[in-house]
């Protein structure tokens, strides 16, 4: 996947990490603007169906949004302190901290999973089987729709992401990263980081409408 | 064999992310309040935002080497404004929308 050699392009390997760096965040840059178009329609269709919105959003289950808002916040903690570890020559704490990291995020796709049954058995699931509650029209359909649209987008995103990890664990175990070179684990820690940011913007749009009552 | 460097403090790290649990809970916590259609997405985006902000600069190291991510990671917000700016344009002046 990653080669620790310096190529022949960069005069030290600081330059390449640096590189490396900036070359994902230009890869976040293209993900801001992915994501940023797929919320900016949720908003379009929620200033035109607000009380639509907030029938449908009524129906989400905000606990089991929020266990994972938890779990991707102290995955972030983890991915940061293995970075921090393989800066510090700590290989073991630095293969336990990857291990917990991919842990977390196969665990926030478990909690998922879950939670999609469980929209599935109360007839959430829009044009294939959906059933109105009272009040509801053919709008929270679209609210159904940009759910499962940009949880399942962000779900194949952490999916990637806990490859990656996966494979960085397997290189760590077997003594690939040093504080002279940890470039992968920075790259990799900055997509684990940007693909938590994007819960909390999809956290928003999902689960805090229609707690509070008409 | 590499030469151990002192490893740099955990106490922001740690104190990070306690912060961004206290946000997601007052997120939940705010989700119950009636504060008006008006107030609920400004309050939810803004905590979402607040804690987008402290992860970027904090687990992402935005502030540190090399400096010129700065650029990168403006570059996307910078269109986004675009892209949110001129769609909405289009939706404020159009007639008939939403359906009826």
């Amino acid at each position: 996947m990653f080669s620790g050699r310096l190529q022949e392009q960069y005069t030290d390997s600081a330059q390449q990490a640096e590189t490396a760096q900036l070359g994902m965040w230009v890869f976040i840059a293209t993900e801001v603007m992915f994501f940023g178009a797929l919320i900016f329609s949720y908003m379009i269709y929620r200033v035109a169906y607000p009380e639509q919105f907030r029938l449908a959003g009524h129906e989400t289950f905000i606990l089991l949004g929020s266990v994972n808002q938890a779990l991707l916040i102290t995955s972030s903690l983890t991915m940061v302190l293995a970075v921090r570890a393989a800066k510090a020559d700590q290989q073991r704490a630095l293969v336990l901290l990857l291990a917990a990291t991919a842990a977390l995020g196969l665990t926030f796709l478990g909690v998922k999973g879950y939670e999609y049954a469980q929209d599935v058995a109360a007839h959430s699931v829009p044009v294939a089987d959906y059933i109105f509650k009272p009040g509801e029209h053919r709008p929270t359909e679209i609210f159904w729709c940009f759910y499962f649209i940009a949880t399942g987008l962000h779900a194949i995103h952490l999916s990637i992401g806990i490859i990656l990890v996966l494979m960085l664990t397997v290189r760590a175990a077997q003594g690939a990263f040093s504080p002279e070179y940890d470039a992968p684990l920075e790259v990799i820690g900055l997509y684990w980081s940007f693909v938590d940011t994007v819960w909390f913007f999809l956290f928003a749009c999902i689960y805090p409408l229609g707690r509070a009552g008409p | 064999m590499s030469a151990r460097r002192p490893p740099e403090p955990i106490g922001p790290y740690v104190i990070g992310w306690a912060v961004l649990l206290l946000l997601l809970g007052l997120s939940v916590l705010a989700a119950y309040q009636p504060i008006g259609p008006v107030f609920q997405p400004i309050v939810h985006f803004g905590i979402a935002a607040t804690q987008a902000a402290i992860v970027f600069i904090l687990f992402m190291k935005l502030r540190g080497r090399p400096s010129l991510k700065w650029v990168f990671a403006a570059a996307g917000f910078f269109w986004l404004i675009f892209l949110f700016g001129l769609a909405t344009v289009d939706y404020a002046t159009r007639s008939g929308f939403p359906l009826q």
